[in-house]
């Protein structure tokens, strides 16, 4: 008979290759979920540890300390005090690495301190011998009181006994305190704090008051009794900085009997690269190589892919329409459901790639040190060094990047990049820029080599994170908050990636991209549909009106069937909306067809194309970018009788996509991670009056 | 009194027993403790972050920070 699941929460430092552990005990066997009210990822994974045992592993964020700093770590604490409830680890597999075992143990001596069953695992034991390392096993396990396991994540050794000391540190259930932290401190103080709740361990109320966090575990009387401590703030930050030294000591003291290193044999691979990583010249110099690379490789690699998707689904939506019979249900599924799904399929490539580039920059340690040398250039805008990461993040798209935003813990820092992020140039820009760019740049080159066309885009992806950075400078300025933290990342040793790691970050953080705006881009799409394809009596005998017009007299009935389509999407509700914005977008050169795609494209901006495509009524099944591109092209102005699109208009167009805020999805992650409308609102509004503004002086400058 | 930001490259400094309040907690979790070894690493181009060793941990920290530091140096 098969037991029930073991609940082990994996936790660790950041850069101990937690992940890397993770993914081997579960192996694909995982799924990400949300923790209520916070956008952190919560991983989550099924691990068989013997023939009748399996455990269920919670992957906790990387935190240095159970104190938390940022929204991550906070989500570790509040696992951590969830004793006697249903999502409680039985077991706390705490992951370390050999080369930074002391600042580990901090962390492993806190949760003993919790008193639940913990298992210590120590990785990267391969590199001991490069580090003239050796630790005295035995003894460490005895005065830790805690079963030590040596492994190595990377070569896969050690995972079995792994597993089977979880199984053993379950069924003995055996849980003690490493530290005590009330003895040394002030033992009156910390006897009464503990008088408080016999049922709870003396460091979980200690967490409870100096955290102000308190599990339902804790009744309303001891909750008023805790609060009383919280009284004397100066005593508590006091006791912190006491206990945490109290710790270190105590860790000095077990690692001088267990823990040896030889520094004659440590090799110097980290400080010889760093001279090379950070040097003031040669630094930015490998920082922009490679930013160059990352771009063409999203720009190149993705091109092939992303075609087959896009025809892909052109060919699905004609095959449903040819299988299905004919009706609403067949045309909600071949212009309103299949696009949509395809609107966000055909992303994934370039958000793939990506992610790829930036698991590798992360794994391999690369990253601390672009924060380290973009740090003060961005803080004289506001920001953070760890918000480069999040402004490159939104090339790809602003979803993830404001994600990433996470791990910088100063408020003001981490809003104003969350604000800037969409302002970087996304890949739902690329299919806008791309046929505008080809309808009003000529196809020349210019000294022999220089694409113009390419230039042009160039400078878009330029004006994109300039106008980033000087917003953030103006918000810097504005935004009167007062948020006071200091800046601290670690530096870690270079590493080679684990390529499965590293895939399996891609496919995790695509999948999360796709699932996550993906449901908005859907219904959002289904929306549009709806309202493209419903109207007013005029929309429903469109058929009639347009048949006995005079101007249709004798045409064929090919070249009728698309003027009552245009006829019927000028009169539906859409083309109505359309029409009731021309007025104020005449100025930008825009006319209400525009307009239209202007609407549209609010829930992705690529919708854009499509819009038009529909509504310049190219011929079903034939949306390749050549006709709809001749369609816009010999599209006329009634009123000046030019091209519909020409250079001043199509100008004023990019320069509205680079700065208008069209994206539901950005808007409601934004609303997610800063808690309300407000700072959305503000990211709508601010950049659409913007966006506005440039369009309007662009086009009456130009025309 | 030098502190962690009077430092030079490649200098190495114990930090203060008097500097305990000035270190935030975040920092001292991560290994800066009084009586603890620092050596100062890398100074970034634009002179802030600063780039240290201490206690075996590498990180960076900014000017601000490290001036709070004090350190006592052995000749």
């Amino acid at each position: 008979m098969a037991n029930r699941p073991i609940k082990v929460a994996l936790i660790g430092n950041p850069n101990t290759g937690k992940t890397l552990l993770f993914n081997q005990l579960t192996g694909l066997n995982q799924k990400v979920g949300n923790y209520p009210g916070v956008t952190v990822d919560k991983k989550e994974g099924i691990s068989k540890l013997s023939g009748t045992q399996s455990a269920i592993i919670i992957d906790l964020p990387g935190t240095y300390s159970i104190n938390p700093t940022s929204i991550d770590e906070t989500i570790v604490l509040k696992t951590l005090l969830k004793k006697d409830i249903k999502e409680s680890p039985d077991v706390i597999l705490v992951l370390a690495d050999v080369e930074n075992l002391k600042r580990n143990l901090l962390l492993f001596s806190q949760i003993k301190d919790l008193e639940i069953p913990t298992v210590l695992a120590i990785n990267m034991v391969d590199q001991m011998q490069k580090k003239g390392i050796s630790i005295f096993l035995s003894v460490l396990e005895k005065e830790l009181n805690t079963e030590v396991i040596l492994i190595s994540a990377k070569r896969n050794e050690g995972i079995k006994e792994v597993k089977e000391a979880i199984i053993r540190c379950h069924v003995a259930a055996k849980a003690s305190p490493l530290c005590g932290i009330n003895h040394k401190i002030d033992p009156d103080y910390f006897a009464k704090l503990k008088e408080i709740s016999p049922s709870h361990s003396l460091y979980e109320l200690w967490l409870m008051i100096t955290q102000n966090n308190f599990p339902e575990t804790v009744t309303s009387e001891e909750k008023e009794d805790l609060l009383a401590f919280k009284k004397d703030i100066s005593k508590l930050k006091k006791y912190q900085h006491k206990e945490t030294i109290y710790r270190y000591q105590e860790i000095n003291k077990i690692l001088k009997k267990t823990y040896i290193v030889d520094k004659s044999k440590a090799s110097d691979l980290q400080s010889k690269l760093d001279k090379i990583f950070t040097h003031k010249i040669f630094g930015y110099f490998f920082f922009f190589l490679i930013l160059l690379v990352i771009f063409q490789s999203i720009f190149d690699w993705a091109l092939l892919p992303m075609d087959l998707i896009d025809g892909f689904f052109a060919q699905l939506s004609e095959l449903a329409k040819a299988s299905f019979p004919e009706g609403v249900f067949t045309d909600l599924l071949t212009e309103g459901i299949i696009p949509g799904i395809g609107g966000v399929i055909i992303f994934i490539p370039q958000i793939a790639i990506l992610f790829l580039f930036i698991a590798i920059l992360e794994e391999t340690g690369y990253m601390s040190r672009v924060v380290f040398l973009m740090d003060k250039i961005m803080r004289r805008f506001g920001m953070n060094g760890k918000s480069i990461i999040p402004l490159i993040s939104g090339t790809a798209c602003a979803i993830p990047a404001i994600m990433a935003t996470r791990t910088i813990s100063n408020w003001k820092e981490r809003l104003i990049t969350i604000l800037v992020v969409p302002f970087t140039t996304c890949s739902a820009r690329l299919p806008v820029y791309a046929i505008l760019i080809a309808l009003i740049i000529p196809d020349t080159k210019i000294f022999g080599f220089l694409n113009l066309q390419g230039l042009v885009l160039l400078s878009l992806y330029t004006l994109g994170f300039g106008m980033a950075i000087f917003a953030a400078y103006i918000l810097h300025k504005i935004l009167d908050i007062n948020s006071k933290s200091f800046f601290v990342i670690e530096m870690p040793n270079y590493k080679l990636p684990s390529l499965k790691n590293v895939f399996f970050e891609m496919v995790e953080k695509t999948k999360a991209f796709v699932f996550g705006a993906g449901k908005i881009i859907l219904a959002l799409s289904i929306v549009l549909w709806f309202l493209a394809s419903n109207g007013s009596s005029e929309y429903k005998n469109a058929a009639e009106i347009v048949s006995k017009m005079e101007v249709n007299r004798g045409i064929s009935s090919e070249e009728m069937d698309k003027r009552i389509a245009s006829f019927k999407l000028e009169n539906s509700y859409i083309g109505m909306l359309g029409k009731s914005i021309e007025p104020s977008i005449k100025p930008l050169g825009f006319d209400w067809k525009i307009g239209i795609a202007l609407i549209t494209s609010f829930a992705a901006r690529e919708v854009f194309v499509g819009t038009l495509a529909t509504i310049y009524s190219v011929e079903a099944n034939d949306d390749d970018v050549t006709t709809i591109k001749q369609k816009m092209a010999s599209e006329v102005n009634l009123e000046t009788g030019e091209k519909r699109f020409n250079f001043p208009v199509g100008m004023s167009l990019l320069i509205f996509y680079a700065f208008a805020m069209q994206c539901m999805a950005t808007l409601a992650i934004v609303k997610k991670e800063t808690k309300t409308w407000k700072w959305p609102m503000i990211q709508l509004i601010g950049m659409g009056v913007l966006a506005y503004i440039s369009s309007l002086i662009t086009y009456q400058i130009l025309s | 009194m030098s502190t962690i930001a009077t430092l030079q490259i490649g200098e190495i400094g114990y930090i203060s027993e008097e500097s305990l309040d000035f270190i935030p907690l975040k920092l001292l979790e991560m290994g800066c403790l009084p009586g603890a070894e620092v050596q100062l690493l890398q100074i970034a181009p634009l002179k802030d972050p600063l780039y240290i060793c201490v206690n075996g941990s590498h990180l960076a920290i900014r000017v601000e920070t490290a001036e709070q530091i004090k350190v006592l140096k052995i000749e």
